[in-house]
Order: C-alpha cells, then sequence, then structure tokens
C-alpha cells in the first residue's frame, strides 16, 4: 500500500480510536502500550511490509512476529484496518468465542496472525527461525520482530540475539518499542537497560534509534535493514506508552488496563481534536 | 527376538533421522553443542548445510525450531532429555505446543542409566512435563531399532510437536528393523494371563526378563511395550486389565507422572485393578555405574518380577 506520511498518520489515529474502544467493550487489556505502537504499526502495514492482505498465507508475504502478545489490541486494529478483516470484529477482542483472543492465538483462524505469542521473550527466537528458514530456501521475505523493551530482562532473548548475529541474519530486523516502562515502573529502576543500543551493537547488530511516535522516522529507520548486509538491525523505537492522550501518557499504571465506557468517550473526542 | 546384541538408543536415533533426512529435504537439524552425544553428528556430517549449530542455548532452539516450521521446515532439536525438555518447558509449552508446530525434540541421556554425572543430567521428569502439554506427543522407544523407527515416525507424523527419549547405554537391542511400529499402538510382545507387565524405554527388556522369571514359578505373565505414552493406547491397557486384573507398570523416571501414571489413570477410569509401580520413588539420583544405579532404584528384572508376586498375594 502507497500510502503518503499524512495518510499514514491518519491510519495511526484510527486504530488508537479502534483500539481504545476495543478495550472499553472488552473491559479489560493493556491499552498504555497499544496506544505508543500505533504509529509504528501504521508505518508497518501500511508501507512497509511487504504483504497481501486479501491472501493472508501468501508464501512470500513479509513474517511480522508481535513477541509482546499483550498489545495485541493493535495488531488487530491494524489488520482490520488494512482489510484483513471487518474492523466490527475488533469489538469481540476478549470475549468469548472470539478470534481476537487477549494475546494473539493461531488457532483461533484471525488472519494475518504469524504467532500465538505472548509469553514474553520468545517471539524473537522464532523470528530467527523464520530468518534462517527464508536464507536456507533463497527467499527473498523479510521477518520483523517487535519486542518490549521490559521483554529484553528475559535472558533468552539474549540466546536469540547471539544466534541471529551469529548466523548473519541481514533479513531478521527487532523493533523495541523503548517506552521506558514496565508494570512495576520505569525500566531503569525494575531493572535497568542502559545502554541498550551498545548491548545490541557488542551482540554484532546493525543499531538505529528513532522517535517511534514520528511517522516519517519509523519509516526511514524501516527502510535501513533492507540495505545492510551480513547483520540483523534493531530500531530501537523511543515511543510513549498512552500516546495521544494526555491523562494517560507516560503513566505505567496503564500499562494494563483498559478505558471505562465514559473515559473511552473522552480519549477518542480528544484524539479526534489534537492535531498530530 | 533377535540374537540380542547392545545398542544405545542415541544411535538409533541418529540413523532414524539420517534416514528420513534422505527422504525428506525439509528435514534440518538444530545442536546445542552436544551433537556427538545425541548421535546428531551422523546427520550434520552428511548434510552439514541443513544443520545449524545453535550453542548451549536450549531455549532458543525450540523457538529457532518453532519458527522453521511455521516456514515448512522439519526441525529436529536433540539435546540431553533434563535441558531438552525441562529447561525450555515454556518455550515448548507456548511456542511449539500453543501453536501446534510439527518439530521432533529428541531427549537424549535419559533415565538414571546416565550414571557417574549423576542427578543434574539424568532425565527423570521429562515423560511427566512432556505428556500434560496440549498437543504433544511423548515417544518412549524400547531399544535402539525402534528409536530409529520412532524417528522416521515422528517426522512423517506431520503434526505437532513429538518429544522421542532415549538412552546413552548400549542396552539390549531386541526388535527387528521390520516390526509392526505406530505411534499410539502398544505391543503385546507376550502373552500371559494372570498379570500384566507393561513397561517403557530399555524396562521393557527387564520386564521380558522378569516374565520368563516369573513363568519358572508357573505365572503367566502378559507383557506390553508401551512405547507411546501420548497418545496412550487405552485399549490394550484396558484389555490387560480385563483379562489379567492385576498390572506392574515399570518405566526409568519418576513413578509420579510417567507411564505409571498415565496407565493408572486410564485403568481407574474403565477397570479399576490393582496396580503397582516399578521407577523413581519421588527422588534425584546421584552419581555410580549404570546397572549399580538401575539395581540401588529397583529398576530390574528383578524388582518387577518382585513387584508381580506381591500383587498375586493380595489377590489371592
Amino acid at each position: 500500500m502507497n500510502l503518503t506520511t499524512e495518510q499514514i498518520e491518519q491510519k495511526a489515529l484510527e486504530i488508537r480510536q479502534w483500539v481504545i474502544r476495543s478495550l472499553a467493550e472488552a473491559g479489560s487489556g493493556h491499552l498504555g502500550g497499544s496506544l505508543g505502537l500505533a504509529d509504528v504499526m501504521a508505518a508497518l502495514y501500511f508501507r512497509r511490509l511487504r504483504h497481501q492482505p486479501g491472501n493472508p498465507r501468501w508464501e512470500d508475504r513479509d513474517r511480522l512476529i508481535l513477541s509482546i502478545g499483550h498489545v495485541a489490541p493493535v495488531l488487530y486494529a491494524a489488520l482490520a484496518l488494512s482489510g484483513y478483516f471487518e474492523p466490527d470484529e475488533l469489538l469481540t477482542l476478549r470475549k468469548l468465542g472470539s478470534r481476537l483472543q487477549g494475546h494473539p492465538g493461531r488457532d483461533h483462524g484471525l488472519p494475518g496472525i504469524e504467532l500465538s505469542a505472548g509469553s514474553l521473550g520468545q517471539g524473537i527466537s522464532v523470528a530467527v527461525g523464520l530468518a534462517m528458514a527464508a536464507r536456507l530456501d533463497h527467499k527473498s521475505w523479510h521477518t520483523w520482530c517487535i519486542c518490549g523493551d521490559g521483554e529484553l530482562q528475559e535472558g533468552s532473548v539474549w540466546e536469540a540475539a547471539m544466534a541471529a548475529s551469529h548466523h548473519k541474519l541481514d533479513n531478521l530486523t527487532v523493533i523495541v518499542d523503548r517506552n521506558h516502562l514496565q508494570i512495576d515502573g520505569p525500566t531503569e529502576q525494575v531493572m535497568s537497560l542502559e545502554p541498550l543500543a551498545r548491548k545490541w551493537s557488542a551482540f554484532g547488530w546493525n543499531i538505529v534509534e528513532c522517535d517511534g511516535n514520528d511517522v516519517e522516522q519509523i519509516l526511514l529507520a524501516t527502510s535501513a535493514p533492507l540495505r545492510v548486509k551480513d547483520k540483523p538491525t534493531v530500531i530501537v523505537a523511543k515511543t510513549v506508552m498512552g500516546k495521544g492522550i494526555k491523562a494517560i501518557e507516560n503513566d505505567y499504571r496503564w500499562h494494563g488496563r483498559g478505558p471505562s465506557a465514559d473515559e473511552a468517550i473522552a480519549f477518542i473526542h480528544e484524539l479526534n481534536h489534537t492535531q498530530p | 527376538m533377535k540374537n540380542v546384541t547392545l545398542k544405545a538408543g542415541k544411535t538409533g536415533f541418529g540413523e532414524g533421522l539420517l534416514e528420513a533426512a534422505q527422504k525428506y529435504r525439509e528435514v534440518v537439524g538444530l545442536g546445542a553443542d552436544i551433537t556427538t552425544s545425541t548421535g546428531m553428528n551422523l546427520f550434520a556430517n552428511t548434510f552439514p548445510t541443513r544443520f545449524f549449530s545453535m550453542g548451549i542455548a536450549e531455549q532458543n532452539c525450540i523457538g529457532v525450531a518453532a519458527g522453521m516450521a511455521l516456514a515448512g521446515k522439519i526441525p529436529v532439536f536433540s539435546t540431553y532429555g533434563v535441558f531438552a525438555a525441562l529447561r525450555s518447558a515454556d518455550h515448548i509449552r507456548i511456542s511449539l505446543c500453543y501453536n501446534n508446530l510439527h518439530v521432533i525434540i529428541g531427549g537424549a541421556h535419559a533415565g538414571i542409566s546416565v550414571g557417574p554425572d549423576g542427578a543434574t543430567h539424568q532425565a527423570l521428569e521429562d515423560l511427566a512435563v512432556m505428556r500434560v502439554m496440549p498437543n504433544m506427543t511423548v515417544i518412549s522407544p524400547c531399544d535402539a531399532t525402534q528409536t530409529h523407527l520412532a524417528t522416521v515416525a515422528a517426522i512423517e507424523l506431520n503434526s505437532g510437536p513429538v518429544y522421542i527419549r532415549f538412552g546413552r547405554e548400549p542396552v539390549p537391542d531386541f526388535t527387528l528393523l521390520d516390526q509392526d511400529f505406530k505411534i499410539g499402538k502398544g505391543q503385546l510382545l507376550r502373552e500371559g494371563s494372570d498379570v500384566s507387565l507393561i513397561a517403557t524405554g530399555h524396562l521393557v527388556w527387564e520386564a521380558l526378563l522378569a516374565a520368563e522369571k516369573l513363568e519358572q514359578q508357573g505365572i503367566k505373565a502378559r507383557v506390553i511395550n508401551l512405547h507411546t505414552i501420548k497418545p496412550i493406547d487405552e485399549e490394550i491397557i484396558q484389555t490387560a486389565a480385563r483379562e489379567t486384573g492385576l498390572i506392574v507398570t515399570a518405566e526409568e523416571h519418576q513413578i509420579t507422572g510417567g507411564l505409571g501414571s498415565a496407565v493408572a489413570d486410564v485403568v481407574v477410569r474403565n477397570q479399576p485393578v490393582p496396580m503397582a509401580f516399578v521407577g523413581m520413588p519421588d527422588r534425584f539420583g546421584e552419581s555410580g555405574q549404570p546397572r549399580e544405579l538401575m539395581e540401588k532404584y529397583g529398576l530390574t528384572a528383578q524388582n518387577i518380577f518382585h513387584k508381580a508376586i506381591e500383587l498375586i498375594k493380595l489377590k489371592k
């Protein structure tokens, strides 16, 4: 899909609206992280990813692994708005019998879901396996993996990081959602991650940093890996948890809750009346 | 039974993997530093471009295998059972089982017969943890030849994750390459009507020896090789319970959660009969020679024989 930057920003706005509506309807979920990633998702699904929403099992599609499964609502909204399924289905989130599980569940039949995931630290290993298989078969598709920053405290992430550079996987890009917050508070208080870029660099990765809430910067950052040879790329995308809603921005208490019906109306009103 | 030679289960695994890899080009191998110990070196040397060294990082190996399976490969990952099944348990649960991906995990160095390395390296809990995972198939072949066939069958199963466990020690290799081996279908090795000896892994051989000893006492013991722990062959167990009225299970594994528990599940739901269990009694192993350890913890024909005699006395 070849949208302009402004059109992608408009998609990010719509993604945020649907995230708020679906979480309000569900009565639970992870609002802060889902809003923070809306711009990254819009840039990927409406520009960067090679995919065919009408043909979700297309063999040559790029693979996107959402390792932080708890922000599933932002993935679901991006998929629906790209045409994988009708957006109205977003309002079944987290309900019995829904294809929109609390964390992505492949066996529930939602098109566009590559992996059931959400136990933190696992998606990156699966992404490494996908990239290795693609290379073995001389396929040109790219594997993208979105990790949370708190997630990087899981040790097996670094097993995967070591393996990806050992095997020179230049067809793999990890996007770190660097919002500096996790459930217990700021990452640097819970378990410090800095110097984060230097950690990845020491593991042999190509490093790109960007403002993860600036579509133009995300588009630039996500075009970089496609030119690098023999190294995997990590994009440290600095995001604001709860981005777009002043009352909840950077408030870690919104990591794991959804809005009430009244809050949802106020939040969507705020989104619609804020100029990007 | 053919003339009994001794052969390690891992050798059978290596041979089976090689045979399947020659047939199916999708088969790829992942090694975690101990490729020779698991028998995977045969494959790695023959198909170097399809073998990947992943280092001592078992959790990552499971995830990588999942990714490769998503992309159409048939990954085979092997390391010691303790690490393959237990270190990586949550990765197996979510990345493999919840996603229901066809990956074969070879749990090498199974059981206490690993010997002098001691408790850390003796896989005695792997069957319990693997069999409770939804979508997982669990196989525990009785000798090297059967491990060969099980490995090929697991690769040909073409659905979901499979855990195969096998030992390091050369043990009697008594089954034939042309045997009727089907995943999920137990094998009746010896007819008998007084008691059933249901065993898995190389304790099947000990059960056969126990049956011979029982025969000398005029007791006719039925011997069943339950090489598949999951899905379990309910029919062969129910028939044994109905026709013999007594069951002794034998395994190189904790009594709790392994073969004995799996058989008991079937028995109590259908036709409760007295049972006795040969296995590790809720404790860790220790260093020692394999045979010494088997004797100390009663993983022997002699102990299976005694348990059978006790059950028969109870019945009278």
